[in-house]
């Protein structure tokens, strides 16, 4: 049992055969096998890798979605699930051999319960409907990962989300109290509800984060929170950013756990500033956007005291936020970084280790001396009360060879981050994009723990091969050619 | 014995031994909650000399040390630098180690508006029934690097694998602490704990025992204050006893020969219809119930009200270590413990 069972030998099934199977029991638009149909499934966030699935299938039901894994179990298919398609690891890249489940009309509200505090929902219900559902109530989602408007709850928990607010409030992981999946079997199970634990272990946990290896998330429950009644910004410029990291270090040992704690460096600022008048100082080496919630009276006390934290470090500004309508000001810098910055370059990569907080300063040091390194320059706005860092590497795809540096100037990062005791993926998960880093991160032992783990769920290996847990061969691989520097990406070999 | 010594290798090495002669291994902390576990097969594998904190640092909120640890010595570090453990942990005895209470995963009061003891690991490393040392999670806030091991090993009573050491997000302690006191009954308590937990407010505990809603605010100064005006009720004295009290289960209502069972429920629940003693915790989601019904009916009711209801103490049944689960859950439990532990070494119950 410590070994996986390898994907049994087969020939591929015949496409025409497959499809007229799935139409006995899916919709007519329900299964999509016509090129200019499958095209839009071909990438999700990361957009750098694309792969054209064989079929798409959209069941609108569970016992459809459970009849859809039979039959590939059965015929030795592979699946990957797919949310809403934002993920930024490639977790729902399409298999040129596999079907691609789309959970995309799974999209209802099932229940806001306002005396438990819950809500059920569909995989495909978007993250702030949720939130936006529960406003009438006073209650809302804490989870906000930045593509919140468009990401879904089910791909959220896949991917164990994130977000500004995770700091006080928790991931996703925190937040959800109930889930329903289908095994590849198509065995419908449930796992916890509206309790606050479930008994036996903790499947909830394991499922959370899985990127859709060990099952297909087919209901949510999630539990809602009083919205805050006040909550105000304190914006603090800085002139390095090791000092700026050094604030973000203290603020966190002194006591108080904001509701988020970002930082942006200088280059993230001018972008931002351009294009969304965002007001921050320009010649800022770094600042920190610090904010309190709570009662009115806590945050005012807290206010306070964060200023003088700030002010204490180095800060050569503070500003807190006098009305609701500035704080949301000071926010939408920070929620329009992405795109500003995506203006100014033609292509960027975002990458996601997360870092103990002490070497803020020191780390974003090193990647200042690798864009040098490499010639691409990079954007740093991210998590800092985390430690999460996001790093987005400017590039441009059209020149030759930029992917291929960036790629790997990405994984020196990500190397780096392990090395100062982190982690090469906070919150977007390691999909196909960080494959070869779960090689530096994880011993033999402790990958083959995975793959032994991910056959208790999934003996065949059929649920999103080839994502998330490199096999051993594919580390000595990129072992050795890491060593010489060359190219990283191995498409053609053998994946789990 | 020393404070400080890791002696993992030779736990290892035990389990390695275990598995080539397929002989069962009974992991062993101090036995404050052997109570609740039932008796073990196997030779004993006595965890408590693999110990002392590995590192703690307050600017990081995260204390890392080895399972033998006790838990007062980890509490009594965290205070001196004003932090804690958040889930507030029962002890039950003493001498309780941090191995002992992460396989158990018991929380206390605080848990629903803190988080549960799953929800401040970020790292464990384990051996599994394999006799290997492995190295899940780490020190970060926030890590999603192959599957969630370290959770999963939360709650599972040592059965997937033994706990070597564990890494906790640990959080500040609050400025002020306050317990308010109200006399109203069972139903009525139940109301209003989920009525005040939909406001924002510095909650941090609310039970419900003798006729008496019992809710406590930790938070700033001003805002516990501002809390307290809003809500009214009596100030209670020396309120820190009481909740270690109910957390410990030393208050009188755990005291009878009764068995205790624990009924995990939807927070709002109303009282349930059977007959015995009950105390409320976790802000209606925890109740406690005396009770000599037939477990049957108490399952099943528990069952009715969307939740799980589990034997926690008794004098003379024997129980099993997992409540009852589906069909399908309890395949899934079968291969995920031959995935950890193919031989069955460690932790065999012989109930």
């Amino acid at each position: 049992m410590s070994q996986p069972q390898p994907i049994p030998a087969r020939t591929l099934p015949d496409k025409a055969a497959v499809a007229r199977a799935l139409r006995q029991f899916l919709p007519p638009a329900g299964v999509l096998t016509d090129e200019e149909d499958l095209r839009p499934y071909e990438c999700d966030g990361l957009t750098a890798y694309r792969k054209l699935p064989w079929i798409v299938v959209l069941p609108d039901t569970i016992e459809q979605a459970s009849r859809v894994l039979r039959l590939c179990d059965e015929r030795n298919i592979p699946v990957v699930a797919r949310g809403a398609g934002t993920g930024l690891s490639g977790g729902a890249l399409p298999l040129e051999d596999g079907v691609l489940l789309s959970l995309s009309k799974f999209t209802r509200i099932l229940e806001i319960d306002p005396e438990n505090r819950t809500a059920t929902l569909e995989p495909g219900v978007r993250n702030l409907a949720i939130t936006e559902a529960a406003a009438p109530l006073g209650l809302y989602y804490a989870p906000d990962p930045s593509s919140q408007i468009a990401c879904s709850i089910g791909g959220n928990v896949a991917e164990n989300a994130g977000g500004v607010h995770c700091l006080k409030y928790g991931l996703t992981v925190h937040n959800v109290l109930g889930l329903k999946f289908l095994t590849m079997d198509g065995e419908l199970i449930t796992l916890g509800g509206k309790t606050l634990d479930s008994p036996g272990y903790d499947l909830l946990a394991l499922l959370t984060g899985s990127e859709g290896m060990l099952g297909v998330i087919v209901e949510i429950t999630v539990k809602l929170l009083p919205k805050p009644e006040y909550a105000q910004v304190v914006l603090a410029a800085f002139d390095s950013v090791e000092k700026a990291g050094e604030a973000v270090a203290t603020v966190i040992a002194s006591g108080f756990i904001p509701s988020g704690l970002e930082m942006m460096d200088n280059f993230a600022i001018r972008a931002v500033n351009e294009y969304a008048r965002a007001g921050y100082p320009n010649e800022a080496a770094a600042i920190l956007l610090c904010e309190l919630d709570g009662t009115a009276e806590e945050v005012a006390e807290g206010i306070v005291q964060v200023r003088e934290l700030l002010l204490g470090r180095g800060a050569t500004e503070v500003r807190a936020s006098r009305d609701e309508a500035e704080r949301l000001k000071f926010w939408a810098g920070r929620k329009n970084a992405f795109p500003a910055v995506g203006r100014i370059a033609r292509d960027y990569y975002c990458m996601d280790g997360t870092i103990p907080r002490k070497h803020i300063g020191q780390v974003l040091t090193a990647i200042g001396k690798l864009s040098q390194e490499y010639g691409l320059p990079v954007a740093n706005v991210f998590h800092a009360g985390d430690g999460n860092l996001h790093p987005l590497i400017l590039y441009d795809a059209n020149q030759p060879g930029q992917l291929a540096r960036a790629e790997e100037f990405g994984g020196r990062i990500l190397e780096l981050c392990v090395a100062v005791g982190g982690t090469i993926t906070g919150e977007h998960g390691v999909g196909v994009e960080k494959i070869n880093q779960m090689c530096v991160q994880f011993t033999q032992e402790e990958l083959a723990q995975f793959h032994a783990l991910k056959a208790a769920f999934d003996p065949k290996g059929l649920l999103n091969p080839g994502k998330a847990v490199p096999k051993p061969a594919r580390c000595a691989e990129f072992g050795r050619m890491h060593v010489h520097g060359g190219k990283l990406k191995f498409p053609e070999m053998e994946r789990f | 014995m020393t404070n400080n010594a890791d002696i993992s290798q030779k736990l290892a090495d035990a389990v390695r031994e275990a598995a080539a002669n397929h002989a069962l291994l009974a992991i062993q902390g101090n036995g404050t909650k052997a109570f609740y576990t039932g008796a073990l097969s196997g030779t004993p594998l006595d965890v408590t000399g693999h110990r002392g904190v590995v590192s703690y640092e307050p600017t990081e909120l995260v204390i890392t040390a080895r399972a033998g640890t006790p838990l007062a010595e980890i509490e009594a570090a965290l205070a001196e630098r004003g932090q804690m453990l958040g889930f507030e942990p029962p002890y039950f005895g003493e001498a309780a180690t941090l191995g002992g209470t992460i396989a158990c995963g018991f929380s206390g009061p605080r848990r629903p508006y803190a988080g549960a003891a799953r929800d401040f690991v970020l790292g464990a490393k384990i051996i599994n029934g394999k006799g290997e040392i492995l190295r899940f999670g780490g020190q970060v806030m926030k890590n999603v690097a192959g599957f969630d091991v370290s959770r999963l090993m939360v709650g599972a009573f040592g059965t997937l694998g033994v706990l070597l050491e564990v890494s906790l997000k640990v959080l500040p302690k609050p400025a002020r602490e306050l317990t308010l006191a109200f006399e109203m009954n069972a139903a009525e308590a139940v109301k209003q704990m989920n009525a005040w937990a939909a406001q924002p407010l510095p909650l941090s505990a609310a039970c419900h025992a003798d006729d008496t809603l019992y809710f406590r605010l930790s938070g700033t100064e001003s805002g516990v204050r501002a809390a307290q005006a809003k809500l009214g009720g009596n100030a209670v004295e020396n309120s820190e006893r009481f909740w270690r009290e109910i957390r410990e289960h030393r208050l009188n209502f755990f005291q009878n020969g009764s068995p205790l069972w624990r009924l995990s429920i939807p927070s709002a629940t109303p009282p349930i219809d059977l007959p015995g003693k009950w105390l409320t915790d976790w802000g209606g989601a925890q109740r406690w119930l005396k009770s000599d019904t037939p477990a049957a009916d108490i399952r099943q009711e528990t069952e009715e009200v969307g939740g799980h209801a589990t034997l926690f103490r008794s004098l003379n049944q024997k129980r099993a270590p997992l409540a009852v689960l589906s069909p399908g859950l309890i395949s899934l439990h079968r291969q995920l413990k031959l995935a950890f532990d193919p031989h069955a070494v460690l932790n065999a119950n012989s109930g």
